[in-house]
């Protein structure tokens, strides 16, 4: 099965695809950016949190000849100019960032959560972030992160 | 408080940018957070094939016979391999040799390999497994510790038992009649999983020379190298291990999992095999926290002063020992607490079953018996009607105490400042639940409550712990540091092949470097068994370790510099400092740069760091100075708990810690938010749950661990006592916090219900007086 | 990555008509919308369907909502997100709307769908409470033609639905709420969990009746009769004063909807801890629903409370 997709701006046909193959496997290894991660394949983690014509979802779970004509968005798909994106270097600045495995995932989920809500409190930032584990950090330092990147935001810096 | 700058020491200039004390930026940051950094996962080779476990579904059986014929012929795969092909050591272990690379004529556990297999795709490999035959006599399987420690049974090793660890201290018999109160206790611990994010795996690559070479997930390369190399039946120089980027590790890859499979389908096909666990597999494919039978009993004089401790602590290690010997000697060591106790009698039983094996997990059987002693502590505070704290406090721990090992206490020992920390900390304001948001309820989106049934809990814990290897172990740390120039600049590398987990080594390395040497360019060379051996990136250990051998070889780099220098420039040693790109003298003015003095040449030293020899305690007693050092953490834990329905809400966990030094602040309260929530997953749902040898939960679905909002906010201290012992007076981090937070947690949790709770995790059920027996 | 073993086709109708056709000739291919349950089990080797029939390339209307029946009634459209549901049907739905908010993840909620939840039937799924509670009717078509399943027909059996192998879910119709209605769910994390046992209750003012369902505490989701007539026969005079209902009836109320359950013991809990909790829930749930109502009535002049 051939699947054509827009992944990070850039259009693939890609020949040879499994019927079953996940949208994660496909991204991994035929699209070959790694940076989407697989750590549950069963949608409790968000490590594989990618966008699917802009909706954020857990990779894993979308079958890849699902995203036939449509535009996936990575990780490796938010910076600009050769930088980071904004999230991704609070996450960096705020201490964050540990083994670092929920860290794409954490980084797509948060750029997701503050487009839709410039400056979320807490117990938002708490609930919208659930999908995405994270076992070094105890997430204090996620939650600042994402505080400090809407303040940044903010005051335009 | 005691905060201490950095030791200034000759030569060292103490304007450094991002240096020791600094919350320096992780250099591996950037790539972590762009998706560029490279896990075991993401290894990748052309060409290469996939390899994929088989595993046993019985808990015990034997084995009659293994046809891998129809697997062979199936379309894509390369090879199926059985015991039959191990090239060497059929065994493989962490202390002792005792578990088969695959399985011979016998299961000992659910999710024992058994045999592997090598294929064009993933799917292949594991449609390959499936059409493995082998044919099993299914045994009934042995899983009770209990009977296991009478080392009575038959088809276990030693009859069941692994270890019995005895430790007297005092005479606990003379000492129950000093005893105006007693209080006894069981607790239970269930079993936790480590549940790092990324699975095993890792990619070998077949050498010309018939070695190989894994890019491999590890908390100890040299280690791992040893038994990968006994197993294939290599010489040490022909296995190379590469380590690649580790998705977390908390003691749970510290053993072997992909390592001798990847290699032994590489060398077998001559092509490059990469292995990579589900996350189902996961929970099979690797050691397991401790699961614990505690008993413990308390005796103490009216006033609240502690007169005699007595534990009984079974830990099981399941099918093989991995670090089991290890693991319950830790358990012992600080069963009584962190208190001063003249009298202790110490029993701990570490047992071979049917269960999955158990091994190191952050703590390492010290957060099995600090949850026990600390729940018995609160249960005696209530017996006395102390306050909790007080009782703490009355009993603490201090610098030269005896330990019921003997040892002394030495180092600080400040645990009456840690506690009264905690004890002045203002308690958060009592919720509105009316008003609140029912995401800052027990039950959170469920929607279950708005204040009905819901009682506030406060609730407290101390934990001690050893940092580094006990017991008499040479332990050794080596770094190399080379300084060159570059474009007139220096440039410091560092070779250390201390693992990465997340903690932060590589941080920790660049800025002791910078501090030592005042360079700014600090580059970190690759981590693998080329570079000297570091140990394991366990027991807290490695902080100290590896600053230990970065300073020494920092050390001699510099005083080769000034060496080279005092020839040039025909002056005296003592006379200059070398500071980043300038030697300056004593009045700090530049008398030749660095590049002067080398030219293109380098200088490169290593150096071996060793920690105060330790000894191993005794059969008999227990006794003997095992330890290297001693660190300290407490938590306050606040819980709301809807006891109607047995759901909770952590509202807020308080800690303290003696760091010695905070090498890297923001680093250090990582590590204490992260243990602490570890902690308050196990306290409050993480639990494997293993009946007659079997898990029934090993997914993420089942086997839960916080979320983000089930953590609360969590305020700390930290106090930076200097260690006399160690470089720049750090201390080890990463462990303590991980033992006080479930036992605060509990305790806050009988504190608002009355409840005995004598198991963790707690359940909803275990909450609802209704439904208690 | 070489290609894998020969698997199925993925099929991806663009009209309704079309998926039907292919879900007739290709009966072996399993259903995808959100896949949030399918592909689980298949990266967890539990699945291995001959192919996939993907419905999100449907147009006409599949992930849309539509009032119906003269504004009585919600039919959402089998690829409607719980996100959406959250976002767009709080007002119309709001027990539906709660529930759809403890499904699982974001991530989760904006690719799940209530339709998808049916499918797979589970005695979990978040939404069937509701929808038993609501007297939500199923739309179900195949060659054969369409048919209309009430929610009390559609569960059959664990995992197991009405829906026949050649049928499709195309759109399920909810009655908009009349009155208070509310949705609980007990799980041992306090956000995405698997619910241990949930409840929903719904006070239909309009035809002055009482709906239930219960989670995750039987073989299939469970309408709780005897606390439905009870109540009703306890609000037959006093819709409108519900102040009155005293206590002891949300007592009763609850322990009828425990014992209309018929819970097993499973690594999520036990069966005991489970009827405990629902008759807690379902007492709690009666009280706000209770409370609303009141407050409603004393809005519109109703007699005091």
């Amino acid at each position: 099965m051939r699947v054509n997709v827009t992944v990070n701006g850039v259009a693939h046909s890609v020949d040879h695809v499994w019927a079953l193959e996940s949208l994660l496997d496909f991204l991994r290894e035929r699209i070959g950016l790694r940076g989407t991660k697989n750590a549950c394949e069963q949608g409790e983690c968000g490590s594989c949190s990618v966008y699917v014509d802009g909706v954020l979802v857990c990779s894993c779970l979308v079958a890849a000849g699902q995203v036939e004509g449509r535009s996936v968005v990575t990780v490796e798909g938010l910076g600009s100019d050769g930088g980071v994106h904004p999230v991704q270097q609070a996450l960096v600045d705020a201490g964050a960032v540990q083994c670092g495995f929920c860290t794409p995932g954490m980084v797509v989920a948060a750029h997701c959560l503050l487009a839709g809500d410039p400056d979320p409190d807490d117990l938002t930032v708490r609930e919208q972030l659930s999908g995405n584990l994270c076992r070094c950090t105890g997430y204090q330092k996620i939650l600042d992160a994402v505080h400090m990147a809407a303040d940044r935001a903010g005051t335009g810096q | 408080m005691t905060v201490t700058d950095a030791p200034t020491r000759p030569g060292v200039s103490s304007t450094v940018f991002d240096g020791v004390g600094v919350s320096a930026a992780r250099p591996d940051g950037v790539p972590k957070v762009d998706g560029s950094f490279i896990y075991s996962s993401d290894e990748y080779h052309d060409g290469s094939l996939w390899g994929v476990t088989l595993r046993s579904p019985h808990p015990r059986a034997r084995i009659l016979g293994i046809d891998t014929s129809q697997a062979e012929g199936l379309d894509g795969v390369r090879c199926v391999l059985t015991h039959r092909d191990v090239p060497g050591s059929k065994i493989f272990g962490m202390v002792v040799y005792d578990q088969p690379v695959l399985a011979i004529d016998e299961v000992r556990f659910q999710g024992e390999p058994v045999a592997v297999v090598a294929a064009t795709h993933p799917e292949i490999a594991r449609r390959a497994c499936e059409l493995i035959v082998v044919d099993y006599e299914e045994l009934v399987p042995n899983t009770d510790p209990e009977v296991s420690l009478t080392g009575q049974v038959d088809g276990l090793p030693g009859g069941g038992l692994v270890r019995h660890v005895r430790i007297r201290h005092g005479d606990v018999g003379a000492a129950r009649s000093l005893a105006d109160v007693t209080v006894e206790g069981r607790y239970e611990m269930g079993t936790q999983d480590p549940a790092f994010l990324g699975p095993e795996s890792g990619l070998a690559v077949p050498l010309g020379d018939g070695g190989v070479e894994l890019y491999v997930s590890t908390q100890d390369l040299h280690r791992d190298q040893r038994q990968v190399a006994d197993c294939l039946g290599l010489p040490l120089d022909k296995v190379r291990l590469v380590l690649s980027g580790v998705g977390g590790a908390f003691g749970g890859k510290e053993d072997l999992s992909v390592h001798i499979h990847a290699c032994m389908l590489a060398l077998r096909t001559g092509r490059p095999v990469r292995m990579v666990y589900s996350r189902e597999e996961s929970f099979f494919g690797h050691v397991h926290r401790h699961p614990a039978i505690a008993d413990i009993e308390l005796g103490a004089t009216r006033t609240g002063r502690l007169v005699f401790t007595k534990v009984r602590l079974v830990l099981d290690g399941g099918a093989y020992t991995s670090t089991s010997q290890v693991v319950i000697a830790n358990g012992c060591y600080f069963a009584a607490g962190a208190y001063d106790v003249a009298n202790v009698e110490i029993d701990g039983f570490a047992t071979y079953t049917n269960n999955p094996p158990c091994g190191a997990m952050r703590g390492f059987g010290a957060v099995q018996s600090c949850y026990a002693i600390e729940s018995a502590m609160d249960k005696l505070a209530n017996k006395l009607g102390m306050h909790p704290l007080e009782l703490r406090m009355h009993n603490a721990i201090s610098e030269g105490d005896t330990l019921p090992t003997g040892q002394p206490v030495d180092g600080p020992a400040p645990v009456q400042e840690i506690l009264s920390y905690l004890r002045d900390l203002p308690l958060p304001e009592e919720s509105d639940h009316q008003a609140a948001d029912m995401r800052a309820r027990p039950g959170g989106v469920g929607n279950v409550t708005r204040g009905e049934g819901i009682r506030r809990g406060v609730g407290y814990a101390l934990g001690m712990k050893a940092i580094g290897f006990s017991g008499g172990k040479d332990d050794t740390c080596t770094a190399r540091v080379t300084v060159w120039i570059r474009d007139g600049e220096p440039v410091a590398e560092v070779y250390c092949a201390a693992p990465e987990i997340g903690q932060g080594i590589v941080t920790l390395e660049a800025q002791i470097a910078r501090t030592e040497l005042g360079v700014r360019t600090v580059e970190l060379r690759d981590k693998d068994t080329n570079v000297a051996e570091s140990g394991a990136s366990s027991a807290s250990r490695q902080s100290w370790m590896t600053a230990g051998a970065v300073v020494g070889a920092c050390g001699l780099v510099r005083d080769e510099i000034l060496e080279r220098a005092a020839a040039v420039l025909g002056r005296p040693v003592g006379e200059m400092a070398l500071d980043g790109s300038e030697i300056r003298d004593r009045d700090g003015r530049p008398l030749v740069s660095v590049a002067g003095v080398l030219g293109p040449e380098s200088v490169s030293h290593a150096y071996i760091y060793r920690h105060r020899r330790t000894e191993p305690v005794d059969d008999e007693r227990g006794q003997g100075d095992a330890h290297v050092a001693f660190a300290y953490a407490a938590h306050r834990a606040v819980v709301d708990v809807d006891v109607e329905l047995g759901l909770i809400r952590v509202v807020e966990m308080a800690t303290a810690q003696d760091v010695g030094k905070a090498m890297n602040p923001i680093a250090v309260e990582g590590q204490i938010e992260g243990g602490t929530v570890q902690g308050l997953g196990l306290a409050v749902m993480e639990e494997l749950q293993i009946t007659g040898g079997r898990i029934h939960n090993p997914s993420f679905t089942d086997y839960l661990i916080p979320t983000m909002l089930d953590v609360p906010p969590m305020p700390m201290k930290i106090f930076e006592f200097p260690h006399p012992d160690s470089p720049y007076g750090l201390n080890g981090v990463g462990e303590p916090p991980n033992l006080s937070s479930t036992p605060a947690i509990l305790n806050a949790l009988r504190n608002a219900t009355g409840l005995e709770l004598p198991k963790a995790p707690v359940r909803p059920s275990d909450l609802v007086t209704e439904l208690l027996p | 990555m070489e290609s894998p073993i020969a698997s199925g086709p993925i099929l991806r109708p663009s009209s309704w008509p079309d998926a039907i056709l292919l879900r007739s000739q290709h009966p072996d291919a399993s259903p995808i919308c959100g896949g949030t349950d399918l592909m689980v089990r298949i990266n967890f080797g539990r699945a291995r369907p001959a192919g996939l029939l993907d419905l999100t390339a449907l147009e006409e209307g599949f992930d849309c909502w539509e009032l119906i029946e003269d504004g009585r009634t919600v039919r959402i459209g089998a690829g409607v997100s719980f996100t959406r549901i959250i976002d767009e049907l709080g007002h119309l739905c709001p027990a539906l709307a709660q529930a759809a908010r403890t499904v699982g993840s974001p991530q989760i909620r904006n690719r799940g769908t209530v339709a998808g939840n049916l499918a797979t039937a589970s005695p979990a799924g978040d939404a069937h409470p509701v929808l038993l509670a609501s007297w939500a009717q199923v739309e179900v078509e195949s060659l054969r033609g369409p048919r209309l399943i009430d929610i009390d027909d559609f569960f059959v059996g664990p995992k197991h639905s009405a829906l026949d192998p050649d049928e499709l879910i195309r759109a399920v119709r909810v009655p908009a709420a009349t009155g208070p209605q509310q949705f609980a769910k007990i799980g041992p994390r306090n956000a995405m969990v698997i619910a241990t046992a949930s409840f929903a209750v719904n006070l239909d003012v309009a035809d002055r009746r009482v709906g239930t369902g219960i989670g995750s505490a039987g073989p299939t989701p469970l309408r709780a009769r005897d606390a439905e007539r009870m109540l009703g026969e306890a609000l037959a005079d006093l819709w409108d004063a519900p102040g009155r209902i005293g206590e002891r009836v949300a007592r009763e109320f609850g322990d009828l909807v425990a014992g209309a359950a018929s819970p097993i013991d499973d690594v999520r809990g036990s069966a005991a801890y489970r009827r405990h909790a629902l008759s807690v829930l379902a007492r709690r749930c009666l009280t706000w629903a209770l409370a609303d109502l009141g407050e409603a009535a004393a809005v519109e002049g109703g007699v005091e409370v």
